[in-house]
Protein backbone atom coordinates (compact mmCIF):
# COMPACT_ATOMS: atom_id res chain seq x y z
CA UNK A 1 0.00 0.00 0.00
CA UNK A 2 1.14 3.36 -0.46
CA UNK A 3 2.61 5.37 2.52
CA UNK A 4 4.59 8.54 2.75
CA UNK A 5 8.27 7.96 2.56
CA UNK A 6 11.14 10.95 2.57
CA UNK A 7 14.53 11.05 0.84
CA UNK A 8 16.46 12.56 3.51
CA UNK A 9 19.42 13.55 0.94
CA UNK A 10 16.44 15.87 -1.05
CA UNK A 11 14.94 17.70 2.07
CA UNK A 12 15.55 21.92 2.06
CA UNK A 13 14.36 22.65 5.80
CA UNK A 14 12.10 24.67 4.12
CA UNK A 15 8.92 23.68 6.49
CA UNK A 16 6.00 23.98 3.69
CA UNK A 17 5.20 20.47 4.15
CA UNK A 18 3.85 22.06 7.82
CA UNK A 19 1.90 24.91 6.29
CA UNK A 20 0.89 22.47 3.64
CA UNK A 21 -0.28 20.11 6.26
CA UNK A 22 -2.18 22.94 8.69
CA UNK A 23 -3.94 24.50 5.92
CA UNK A 24 -5.53 21.20 4.32
CA UNK A 25 -6.91 20.25 7.78
CA UNK A 26 -8.86 23.68 7.88
CA UNK A 27 -10.61 22.84 4.64
CA UNK A 28 -10.40 26.64 3.92
CA UNK A 29 -9.69 27.75 0.01
CA UNK A 30 -6.97 30.11 0.93
CA UNK A 31 -3.64 29.28 2.94
CA UNK A 32 -2.68 33.21 3.88
CA UNK A 33 -6.41 33.74 5.44
CA UNK A 34 -6.33 30.14 6.96
CA UNK A 35 -3.63 30.30 8.69
CA UNK A 36 -2.36 33.91 9.32
CA UNK A 37 -1.84 34.89 13.02
CA UNK A 38 -2.76 31.26 13.65
CA UNK A 39 -0.45 28.90 15.70
CA UNK A 40 -0.87 25.60 13.63
CA UNK A 41 -0.68 21.53 14.91
CA UNK A 42 0.99 20.04 11.58
CA UNK A 43 0.78 16.41 11.65
CA UNK A 44 4.29 16.25 10.08
CA UNK A 45 7.59 18.32 10.97
CA UNK A 46 10.61 18.78 10.33
CA UNK A 47 13.57 17.75 11.95
CA UNK A 48 16.61 19.88 11.66
CA UNK A 49 20.15 20.33 12.82
CA UNK A 50 21.87 22.28 10.38
CA UNK A 51 23.11 20.00 8.31
CA UNK A 52 20.57 16.83 8.25
CA UNK A 53 16.49 17.83 7.60
CA UNK A 54 13.78 15.72 7.12
CA UNK A 55 10.34 15.23 7.37
CA UNK A 56 8.55 13.13 10.30
CA UNK A 57 4.98 11.88 9.76
CA UNK A 58 2.78 8.85 11.41
CA UNK A 59 4.81 5.51 9.55
CA UNK A 60 1.37 3.46 10.15
CA UNK A 61 3.08 0.61 11.67
CA UNK A 62 2.58 -2.66 11.04
CA UNK A 63 2.22 -3.42 14.62
CA UNK A 64 0.92 0.19 15.97
CA UNK A 65 2.09 0.82 19.33
CA UNK A 66 -0.41 3.93 19.98
CA UNK A 67 -3.19 1.77 18.73
CA UNK A 68 -2.40 -0.97 21.47
CA UNK A 69 -1.69 1.40 24.41
CA UNK A 70 -4.97 3.68 23.88
CA UNK A 71 -6.82 3.89 26.70
CA UNK A 72 -9.80 5.39 25.17
CA UNK A 73 -10.02 2.88 21.74
CA UNK A 74 -9.55 6.34 20.35
CA UNK A 75 -7.16 5.38 17.77
CA UNK A 76 -7.53 2.05 15.29
CA UNK A 77 -6.43 1.06 12.20
CA UNK A 78 -8.35 0.73 9.78
CA UNK A 79 -7.06 -0.27 5.75
CA UNK A 80 -3.28 0.09 6.68
CA UNK A 81 -4.16 3.74 8.08
CA UNK A 82 -3.56 4.63 11.74
CA UNK A 83 -6.70 7.05 12.48
CA UNK A 84 -7.83 9.46 15.45
CA UNK A 85 -11.58 9.70 16.51
CA UNK A 86 -11.34 12.82 18.22
CA UNK A 87 -14.35 12.18 19.68
CA UNK A 88 -12.92 9.71 21.73
CA UNK A 89 -9.74 11.02 22.56
CA UNK A 90 -9.38 12.43 26.17
CA UNK A 91 -5.86 13.92 25.40
CA UNK A 92 -4.09 11.65 28.15
CA UNK A 93 -1.27 11.38 25.74
CA UNK A 94 -0.47 7.83 26.35
CA UNK A 95 0.04 7.55 22.43
CA UNK A 96 2.68 10.28 22.61
CA UNK A 97 4.83 8.82 25.44
CA UNK A 98 4.78 5.57 23.36
CA UNK A 99 5.44 6.42 19.87
CA UNK A 100 8.94 6.07 18.87
CA UNK A 101 8.89 8.46 16.39
CA UNK A 102 7.25 11.27 18.07
CA UNK A 103 4.70 11.45 15.15
CA UNK A 104 1.48 12.45 17.23
CA UNK A 105 0.81 15.62 18.56
CA UNK A 106 -1.26 17.60 20.88
CA UNK A 107 -3.82 19.49 18.80
CA UNK A 108 -4.24 23.06 20.88
CA UNK A 109 -7.92 21.24 21.96
CA UNK A 110 -7.30 18.77 24.50
CA UNK A 111 -6.82 15.81 22.09
CA UNK A 112 -4.22 14.25 19.87
CA UNK A 113 -4.12 14.52 16.00
CA UNK A 114 -1.89 12.61 13.04
CA UNK A 115 -1.54 11.83 9.94
CA UNK A 116 -4.18 10.13 8.11
CA UNK A 117 -2.41 10.30 5.15
CA UNK A 118 -5.41 12.88 3.88
CA UNK A 119 -8.01 10.59 3.93
CA UNK A 120 -9.79 12.80 6.89
CA UNK A 121 -9.78 15.55 4.22
CA UNK A 122 -10.57 16.36 0.77
CA UNK A 123 -6.98 16.75 -0.54
CA UNK A 124 -7.05 13.33 -1.89
CA UNK A 125 -2.86 13.15 -2.34
CA UNK A 126 -1.41 14.07 0.86
CA UNK A 127 -0.66 17.81 1.23
CA UNK A 128 3.01 17.68 2.38
CA UNK A 129 4.18 15.50 -0.52
CA UNK A 130 2.07 17.23 -3.03
CA UNK A 131 3.28 20.48 -1.77
CA UNK A 132 7.28 19.59 -1.27
CA UNK A 133 9.26 21.66 -3.88
CA UNK A 134 12.27 19.20 -3.77
CA UNK A 135 10.22 15.48 -4.06
CA UNK A 136 11.86 15.18 -0.61
CA UNK A 137 8.66 13.59 0.76
CA UNK A 138 6.86 10.82 -1.69
CA UNK A 139 3.48 9.15 -1.41
CA UNK A 140 4.38 5.48 -2.85
CA UNK A 141 4.66 1.62 -2.57
CA UNK A 142 7.97 0.68 -1.16
CA UNK B 1 -12.32 -26.51 16.61
CA UNK B 2 -10.65 -25.03 19.88
CA UNK B 3 -12.57 -23.57 22.71
CA UNK B 4 -11.54 -20.62 24.05
CA UNK B 5 -12.74 -18.61 27.22
CA UNK B 6 -11.10 -15.48 28.51
CA UNK B 7 -12.06 -14.35 32.42
CA UNK B 8 -12.74 -10.43 32.58
CA UNK B 9 -13.76 -7.59 30.79
CA UNK B 10 -11.31 -5.47 30.74
CA UNK B 11 -8.54 -4.43 27.49
CA UNK B 12 -6.47 -7.55 28.35
CA UNK B 13 -9.51 -9.45 26.98
CA UNK B 14 -9.74 -7.34 24.02
CA UNK B 15 -5.96 -7.70 23.62
CA UNK B 16 -6.48 -11.67 23.81
CA UNK B 17 -9.42 -11.54 21.31
CA UNK B 18 -7.48 -9.71 18.77
CA UNK B 19 -4.31 -12.10 19.53
CA UNK B 20 -6.55 -15.14 18.83
CA UNK B 21 -8.23 -14.03 15.75
CA UNK B 22 -5.41 -12.95 13.88
CA UNK B 23 -4.20 -16.49 14.30
CA UNK B 24 -7.62 -18.35 14.27
CA UNK B 25 -10.92 -17.50 12.35
CA UNK B 26 -12.22 -20.44 13.13
CA UNK B 27 -12.36 -21.40 17.06
CA UNK B 28 -15.16 -20.28 19.73
CA UNK B 29 -14.51 -17.42 21.95
CA UNK B 30 -16.79 -16.95 25.35
CA UNK B 31 -16.23 -13.81 27.38
CA UNK B 32 -17.24 -14.20 31.09
CA UNK B 33 -17.02 -10.25 31.66
CA UNK B 34 -18.57 -9.66 35.59
CA UNK B 35 -19.99 -6.49 35.12
CA UNK B 36 -23.16 -5.73 32.72
CA UNK B 37 -21.78 -3.25 30.80
CA UNK B 38 -19.78 -4.04 27.13
CA UNK B 39 -16.29 -4.25 28.07
CA UNK B 40 -15.09 -0.28 28.68
CA UNK B 41 -12.09 2.00 29.82
CA UNK B 42 -11.77 2.05 33.54
CA UNK B 43 -9.45 4.86 33.43
CA UNK B 44 -11.79 6.96 31.47
CA UNK B 45 -14.40 6.83 34.66
CA UNK B 46 -12.91 10.27 36.06
CA UNK B 47 -13.50 11.63 32.50
CA UNK B 48 -17.08 10.89 32.87
CA UNK B 49 -17.74 12.78 36.02
CA UNK B 50 -15.93 15.85 34.09
CA UNK B 51 -18.40 15.68 31.47
CA UNK B 52 -15.27 14.82 28.99
CA UNK B 53 -16.91 11.12 27.85
CA UNK B 54 -19.97 9.59 28.06
CA UNK B 55 -20.71 5.89 29.26
CA UNK B 56 -21.18 5.20 25.33
CA UNK B 57 -17.89 6.11 24.22
CA UNK B 58 -16.29 4.07 26.69
CA UNK B 59 -16.66 1.00 25.78
CA UNK B 60 -13.84 0.26 23.81
CA UNK B 61 -15.25 -1.72 20.84
CA UNK B 62 -19.08 -2.00 19.29
CA UNK B 63 -21.91 -4.57 20.26
CA UNK B 64 -21.59 -5.17 16.63
CA UNK B 65 -17.61 -5.98 16.80
CA UNK B 66 -18.17 -9.14 19.20
CA UNK B 67 -20.54 -10.66 16.58
CA UNK B 68 -17.90 -10.01 14.08
CA UNK B 69 -15.66 -11.50 15.78
CA UNK B 70 -17.83 -14.47 17.35
CA UNK B 71 -17.52 -13.67 20.88
CA UNK B 72 -20.18 -14.94 22.94
CA UNK B 73 -19.95 -11.99 25.58
CA UNK B 74 -21.43 -13.58 29.16
CA UNK B 75 -22.14 -10.37 30.85
CA UNK B 76 -22.97 -9.75 34.30
CA UNK B 77 -21.80 -13.70 34.86
CA UNK B 78 -18.67 -14.16 37.28
CA UNK B 79 -16.71 -16.78 36.99
CA UNK B 80 -16.36 -18.70 40.79
CA UNK B 81 -14.12 -21.72 40.16
CA UNK B 82 -11.48 -23.87 37.10
CA UNK B 83 -12.25 -27.14 37.51
CA UNK B 84 -10.25 -29.08 35.09
CA UNK B 85 -11.00 -27.28 31.91
CA UNK B 86 -14.20 -26.02 32.89
CA UNK B 87 -15.05 -22.60 34.30
CA UNK B 88 -17.92 -22.29 36.64
CA UNK B 89 -20.06 -19.33 36.70
CA UNK B 90 -22.41 -17.99 39.61
CA UNK B 91 -25.07 -18.29 37.57
CA UNK B 92 -24.31 -22.48 37.54
CA UNK B 93 -23.02 -22.25 34.04
CA UNK B 94 -20.14 -24.76 33.18
CA UNK B 95 -17.97 -23.33 29.97
CA UNK B 96 -15.47 -25.93 28.86
CA UNK B 97 -12.19 -24.92 27.60
CA UNK B 98 -8.96 -26.02 25.50
CA UNK B 99 -7.16 -22.36 26.21
CA UNK B 100 -8.45 -20.50 29.02
CA UNK B 101 -7.05 -16.73 29.67
CA UNK B 102 -7.78 -15.22 33.33
CA UNK B 103 -7.93 -11.57 33.27
CA UNK B 104 -9.89 -10.94 36.07
CA UNK B 105 -8.00 -7.66 36.84
CA UNK B 106 -7.78 -6.20 40.66
CA UNK B 107 -9.95 -4.58 43.26
CA UNK B 108 -9.77 -1.86 45.63
CA UNK B 109 -8.42 -2.31 48.77
CA UNK B 110 -10.51 -1.01 51.61
CA UNK B 111 -8.58 -0.89 55.20
CA UNK B 112 -10.58 -1.59 57.89
CA UNK B 113 -10.91 2.00 60.02
CA UNK B 114 -12.53 1.79 62.70
CA UNK B 115 -15.97 3.79 62.77
CA UNK B 116 -16.34 2.83 58.93
CA UNK B 117 -19.74 1.38 58.85
CA UNK B 118 -21.41 4.88 60.29
CA UNK B 119 -20.22 6.25 56.88
CA UNK B 120 -23.37 6.37 54.97
CA UNK B 121 -21.80 7.81 51.56
CA UNK B 122 -18.99 5.75 51.06
CA UNK B 123 -17.38 4.84 47.52
CA UNK B 124 -14.41 3.33 45.82
CA UNK B 125 -13.77 4.43 42.31
CA UNK B 126 -12.74 2.14 39.89
CA UNK B 127 -16.16 0.97 37.79
CA UNK B 128 -19.31 2.55 36.32
CA UNK B 129 -21.34 1.38 38.82
CA UNK B 130 -19.06 3.41 41.38
CA UNK B 131 -19.06 6.46 39.00
CA UNK B 132 -22.67 6.37 38.23
CA UNK B 133 -23.72 5.94 42.29
CA UNK B 134 -20.74 8.76 42.78
CA UNK B 135 -22.56 11.07 40.12
CA UNK B 136 -25.68 10.32 41.89
CA UNK B 137 -24.17 11.42 45.52
CA UNK B 138 -22.28 14.60 44.52
CA UNK B 139 -24.56 17.70 44.71
CA UNK B 140 -23.28 21.19 44.77
CA UNK B 141 -22.68 21.73 48.10
CA UNK B 142 -21.18 18.14 49.06
CA UNK B 143 -17.98 17.96 51.00
CA UNK B 144 -15.77 15.10 49.87
CA UNK B 145 -12.88 13.43 51.50
CA UNK B 146 -10.60 10.79 49.62
CA UNK B 147 -8.15 8.71 51.25
CA UNK B 148 -5.15 7.65 48.66
CA UNK B 149 -3.18 10.45 46.79
CA UNK B 150 -2.53 8.22 44.21
CA UNK B 151 -3.59 7.81 40.63
CA UNK B 152 -7.09 6.56 41.28
CA UNK B 153 -7.64 9.19 44.48
CA UNK B 154 -6.34 12.24 42.29
CA UNK B 155 -7.99 11.39 39.13
CA UNK B 156 -11.57 11.35 41.57
CA UNK B 157 -10.71 14.67 42.87
CA UNK B 158 -10.38 15.74 39.45
CA UNK B 159 -13.00 14.32 37.82
CA UNK B 160 -15.69 15.60 41.14
CA UNK B 161 -14.00 18.84 41.71
CA UNK B 162 -16.71 21.00 39.54
CA UNK B 163 -19.32 18.71 40.63
CA UNK B 164 -19.13 19.86 44.39
CA UNK B 165 -18.30 22.33 46.77
CA UNK B 166 -15.00 21.26 48.47
CA UNK B 167 -12.13 17.76 48.14
CA UNK B 168 -9.79 16.76 50.20
CA UNK B 169 -7.11 14.05 49.28
CA UNK B 170 -4.86 12.79 52.36
CA UNK B 171 -2.06 10.01 51.82
CA UNK B 172 -0.25 8.41 54.44
CA UNK B 173 2.65 9.27 52.43
CA UNK B 174 4.59 12.39 52.15
CA UNK B 175 3.57 13.60 48.41
CA UNK B 176 0.95 12.92 46.23
CA UNK B 177 1.21 10.14 43.63
CA UNK B 178 4.50 8.89 45.35
CA UNK B 179 4.66 5.18 43.75
CA UNK B 180 5.57 7.45 40.27
CA UNK B 181 6.96 10.59 41.53
CA UNK B 182 9.69 12.01 43.33
CA UNK B 183 9.46 14.69 46.59
CA UNK B 184 10.22 17.56 43.76
CA UNK B 185 8.15 16.68 40.92
CA UNK B 186 5.23 15.68 43.25
CA UNK B 187 5.46 19.16 44.68
CA UNK B 188 5.01 21.13 41.29
CA UNK B 189 2.20 18.81 41.02
CA UNK B 190 0.77 19.51 44.61
CA UNK B 191 0.84 23.04 43.90
CA UNK B 192 -0.95 22.46 40.23
CA UNK B 193 -3.89 20.68 42.40
CA UNK B 194 -3.62 23.64 44.94
CA UNK B 195 -3.79 26.17 42.78
CA UNK B 196 -7.15 24.01 41.36
CA UNK B 197 -9.00 24.00 44.54
CA UNK B 198 -8.11 20.80 45.87
CA UNK B 199 -7.22 20.19 49.68
CA UNK B 200 -4.18 18.05 50.48
CA UNK B 201 -3.41 16.45 54.15
CA UNK B 202 -0.09 14.45 53.20
CA UNK B 203 1.17 12.20 55.82
CA UNK B 204 -1.80 12.07 57.45
CA UNK B 205 -4.67 9.60 57.27
CA UNK B 206 -8.35 8.92 58.79
CA UNK B 207 -7.76 6.78 61.91
CA UNK B 208 -11.25 6.15 62.49
CA UNK B 209 -14.90 7.50 61.67
CA UNK B 210 -17.59 8.74 63.55
CA UNK B 211 -20.60 9.43 61.25
CA UNK B 212 -19.48 12.35 58.69
CA UNK B 213 -16.37 12.45 60.42
CA UNK B 214 -12.81 11.86 59.72
CA UNK B 215 -10.34 11.90 62.79
CA UNK B 216 -6.76 11.98 61.32
CA UNK B 217 -4.12 10.75 62.94
CA UNK B 218 -2.28 14.05 63.36
CA UNK B 219 -5.08 14.69 65.54
CA UNK B 220 -7.35 17.06 62.92
CA UNK B 221 -10.35 16.58 61.72
CA UNK B 222 -12.74 16.21 58.83
CA UNK B 223 -16.02 17.25 57.98
CA UNK B 224 -17.67 15.41 54.67
CA UNK B 225 -20.63 14.20 53.04
CA UNK B 226 -18.66 11.40 50.63
CA UNK B 227 -16.15 9.43 51.62
CA UNK B 228 -13.95 7.99 48.46
CA UNK B 229 -10.91 5.12 49.17
CA UNK B 230 -8.79 5.03 46.96
CA UNK B 231 -5.36 3.67 48.95
CA UNK B 232 -4.88 1.00 46.31
CA UNK B 233 -5.85 -1.96 44.84
CA UNK B 234 -5.21 -5.84 45.22
CA UNK B 235 -4.73 -8.46 42.31
CA UNK B 236 -7.69 -10.44 42.29
CA UNK B 237 -5.51 -14.05 42.12
CA UNK B 238 -8.03 -16.23 43.98
CA UNK B 239 -9.17 -18.45 41.00
CA UNK B 240 -6.06 -19.12 40.05
CA UNK B 241 -4.31 -19.45 43.72
CA UNK B 242 -7.32 -22.21 44.41
CA UNK B 243 -6.10 -24.60 41.93
CA UNK B 244 -2.37 -24.00 42.78
CA UNK B 245 -0.45 -22.04 39.94
CA UNK B 246 1.74 -20.00 41.22
CA UNK B 247 1.15 -16.70 43.01
CA UNK B 248 3.03 -14.22 44.93
CA UNK B 249 1.67 -10.89 45.00
CA UNK B 250 0.39 -11.27 41.66
CA UNK B 251 -0.02 -14.36 39.46
CA UNK B 252 3.25 -15.51 38.04
CA UNK B 253 3.91 -16.10 33.83
CA UNK B 254 6.72 -16.71 31.60
CA UNK B 255 7.17 -14.23 29.02
CA UNK B 256 4.38 -16.38 26.49
CA UNK B 257 1.98 -15.37 29.35
CA UNK B 258 1.39 -18.78 30.64
CA UNK B 259 0.99 -19.75 34.26
CA UNK B 260 2.40 -22.51 35.44
CA UNK B 261 -1.15 -24.36 35.32
CA UNK B 262 -1.59 -26.23 31.89
CA UNK B 263 -3.56 -24.53 29.08
CA UNK B 264 -4.61 -21.35 31.34
CA UNK B 265 -2.55 -18.01 30.59
CA UNK B 266 -3.30 -14.99 32.26
CA UNK B 267 -2.56 -11.11 31.53
CA UNK B 268 -3.35 -7.58 32.82
CA UNK B 269 -3.57 -6.03 36.79
CA UNK B 270 -3.44 -9.38 38.66
CA UNK B 271 -0.11 -10.31 37.01
CA UNK B 272 3.58 -10.07 38.14
CA UNK B 273 6.19 -9.89 35.17
CA UNK B 274 9.65 -8.07 34.71
CA UNK B 275 10.31 -5.00 34.40
CA UNK B 276 13.71 -4.97 32.00
CA UNK B 277 14.35 -1.23 33.40
CA UNK B 278 15.14 -2.70 36.73
CA UNK B 279 15.57 -6.16 36.29
CA UNK B 280 12.73 -6.90 38.86
CA UNK B 281 9.57 -8.78 39.18
CA UNK B 282 6.57 -6.86 39.62
CA UNK B 283 2.57 -6.14 39.30
CA UNK B 284 2.83 -2.99 36.05
CA UNK B 285 -0.88 -2.62 35.89
CA UNK B 286 -1.63 -0.42 33.30
CA UNK B 287 -3.44 -0.29 30.58
CA UNK B 288 -1.02 -0.65 27.30
CA UNK B 289 0.81 -3.83 29.15
CA UNK B 290 -2.51 -5.30 29.62
CA UNK B 291 -3.38 -4.90 26.24
CA UNK B 292 -0.31 -6.31 24.72
CA UNK B 293 0.18 -9.04 27.70
CA UNK B 294 -3.72 -10.18 26.41
CA UNK B 295 -2.66 -10.13 22.64
CA UNK B 296 0.65 -12.30 23.63
CA UNK B 297 -1.83 -14.48 25.44
CA UNK B 298 -4.23 -14.51 22.59
CA UNK B 299 -1.61 -15.24 19.84
CA UNK B 300 -0.30 -18.16 22.44
CA UNK B 301 -3.20 -19.60 23.00
CA UNK B 302 -4.28 -19.93 19.31
CA UNK B 303 -1.41 -21.70 18.38
CA UNK B 304 1.20 -18.72 17.55
CA UNK B 305 4.69 -18.23 19.04
CA UNK B 306 4.82 -15.10 21.11
CA UNK B 307 6.56 -13.67 23.36
CA UNK B 308 6.20 -10.50 25.37
CA UNK B 309 9.28 -9.68 26.88
CA UNK B 310 9.88 -5.59 26.88
CA UNK B 311 7.82 -4.52 29.80
CA UNK B 312 8.34 -1.43 31.46
CA UNK B 313 6.16 0.38 34.02
CA UNK B 314 5.07 3.95 32.47
CA UNK B 315 2.45 6.04 32.72
CA UNK B 316 0.74 8.86 30.91
CA UNK B 317 -1.48 11.57 33.27
CA UNK B 318 -2.55 14.98 33.48
CA UNK B 319 -4.29 17.02 36.00
CA UNK B 320 -6.30 20.27 34.92
CA UNK B 321 -4.08 20.36 31.75
CA UNK B 322 -0.75 19.68 33.69
CA UNK B 323 1.01 16.54 32.37
CA UNK B 324 2.63 14.02 33.84
CA UNK B 325 5.03 10.92 31.72
CA UNK B 326 7.35 8.39 33.65
CA UNK B 327 8.48 5.39 32.67
CA UNK B 328 11.00 2.64 33.89
CA UNK B 329 12.81 3.34 36.69
CA UNK B 330 14.47 5.89 38.21
CA UNK B 331 18.14 4.63 39.32
CA UNK B 332 21.60 6.27 38.02
CA UNK B 333 22.99 9.45 37.27
CA UNK B 334 20.71 12.06 36.59
CA UNK B 335 20.16 14.55 33.65
CA UNK B 336 17.67 17.11 34.31
CA UNK B 337 16.31 20.40 32.39
CA UNK B 338 13.88 22.58 34.49
CA UNK B 339 12.03 25.81 33.38
CA UNK B 340 8.76 26.61 35.00
CA UNK B 341 6.65 24.57 35.57
CA UNK B 342 8.64 21.95 32.76
CA UNK B 343 10.68 19.18 34.36
CA UNK B 344 12.45 17.03 32.37
CA UNK B 345 14.78 14.01 34.42
CA UNK B 346 16.70 11.25 32.10
CA UNK B 347 18.07 8.94 34.44
CA UNK B 348 21.17 6.81 32.93
CA UNK B 349 23.11 4.14 33.66
CA UNK B 350 25.43 1.22 32.34
CA UNK B 351 25.31 2.89 29.08
CA UNK B 352 21.66 2.44 28.91
CA UNK B 353 18.34 4.84 30.05
CA UNK B 354 16.94 3.24 32.62
CA UNK B 355 14.04 5.82 33.07
CA UNK B 356 12.65 9.08 33.28
CA UNK B 357 10.07 11.56 34.76
CA UNK B 358 8.67 14.72 32.83
CA UNK B 359 6.12 17.13 33.92
CA UNK B 360 4.52 19.98 32.34
CA UNK B 361 5.88 20.99 28.52
CA UNK B 362 8.61 18.49 28.66
CA UNK B 363 6.06 15.71 27.49
CA UNK B 364 6.48 16.20 23.82
CA UNK B 365 7.88 13.11 21.81
CA UNK B 366 8.44 11.14 24.94
CA UNK B 367 8.35 8.55 23.36
CA UNK B 368 11.34 8.83 21.68
CA UNK B 369 12.73 8.09 25.35
CA UNK B 370 10.43 5.79 26.20
CA UNK B 371 11.57 3.73 22.87
CA UNK B 372 15.52 4.17 24.24
CA UNK B 373 14.08 2.19 27.66
CA UNK B 374 12.11 -0.91 25.67
CA UNK B 375 14.73 -1.64 22.86
CA UNK B 376 17.43 -1.39 25.75
CA UNK B 377 19.24 0.78 23.50
CA UNK B 378 23.10 1.20 23.93
CA UNK B 379 23.55 4.92 24.23
CA UNK B 380 26.75 4.92 23.10
CA UNK B 381 25.17 3.95 19.49
CA UNK B 382 23.62 7.08 19.20
CA UNK B 383 24.14 10.41 19.83
CA UNK B 384 22.71 10.80 23.35
CA UNK B 385 24.47 14.36 24.35
CA UNK B 386 21.87 15.64 21.57
CA UNK B 387 18.44 13.63 22.02
CA UNK B 388 19.25 14.12 26.19
CA UNK B 389 18.29 17.82 25.41
CA UNK B 390 15.90 17.36 22.30
CA UNK B 391 14.10 13.96 21.39
CA UNK B 392 14.15 13.70 17.57
CA UNK B 393 15.08 11.24 14.72
CA UNK B 394 18.41 12.95 14.43
CA UNK B 395 20.50 11.64 16.93
CA UNK B 396 19.93 8.20 15.29
CA UNK B 397 22.07 6.67 12.70
CA UNK B 398 21.31 7.44 9.24
CA UNK B 399 20.61 4.14 8.20
CA UNK B 400 17.77 4.01 11.46
CA UNK B 401 15.96 7.13 9.45
CA UNK B 402 16.50 5.27 5.92
CA UNK B 403 15.06 2.29 7.35
CA UNK B 404 12.05 3.36 9.52
CA UNK B 405 11.31 6.77 7.50
CA UNK B 406 12.44 5.79 3.89
CA UNK B 407 11.00 2.46 4.00
CA UNK B 408 14.95 1.07 2.81
CA UNK B 409 14.69 -2.17 4.30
Amino acid sequence: MKKIYVNEKWCLGCHLCEYNCAFAATGEKNMALALKDKKIYPKVRVEDNGKIMYAVSCRHCDDPICVKSCISGALSKEDGVVKIDKNKCIGCLTCVLVCPYGALVQDGNSAVTKCELCTDNSCGEPACVRGCPNNAICFEER
Amino acid sequence: MKKYVIIGGGIASLGCIDGIRANDTDGTITLICGEDALPYSRPLISYYLEDKTTMEKMNYRSEEFYKSSGVDIKRGVKAEKIEGSIVICDNGEKIPFDKLLVAAGSSPFVPPIAGAESVKNKFTFMTEEDTLALEKAAKKDSEVLIIGAGLIGLKCAEGLKARVKKITVCDLADRVLSSILDKECAALVEEKLKENGINLMLSDSAESFCGNTAKMKSGKTVDFDILVMAVGVRPNTGLLKDIGADVNRGVLVNDKMETTAENIYAAGDLVESRDISSGTDKIMAILPNAYMGGFCAGSNMAGAEKTFDNQIPMNSIGFFGYHIMTAGSYDGELYEEKSGDSVKKLFIKDNHLAGFIFLGDAVEKAGIYTSLIRNKTPLDTIDFETIKKFPSLLPFSCEYRRKNLGGVL
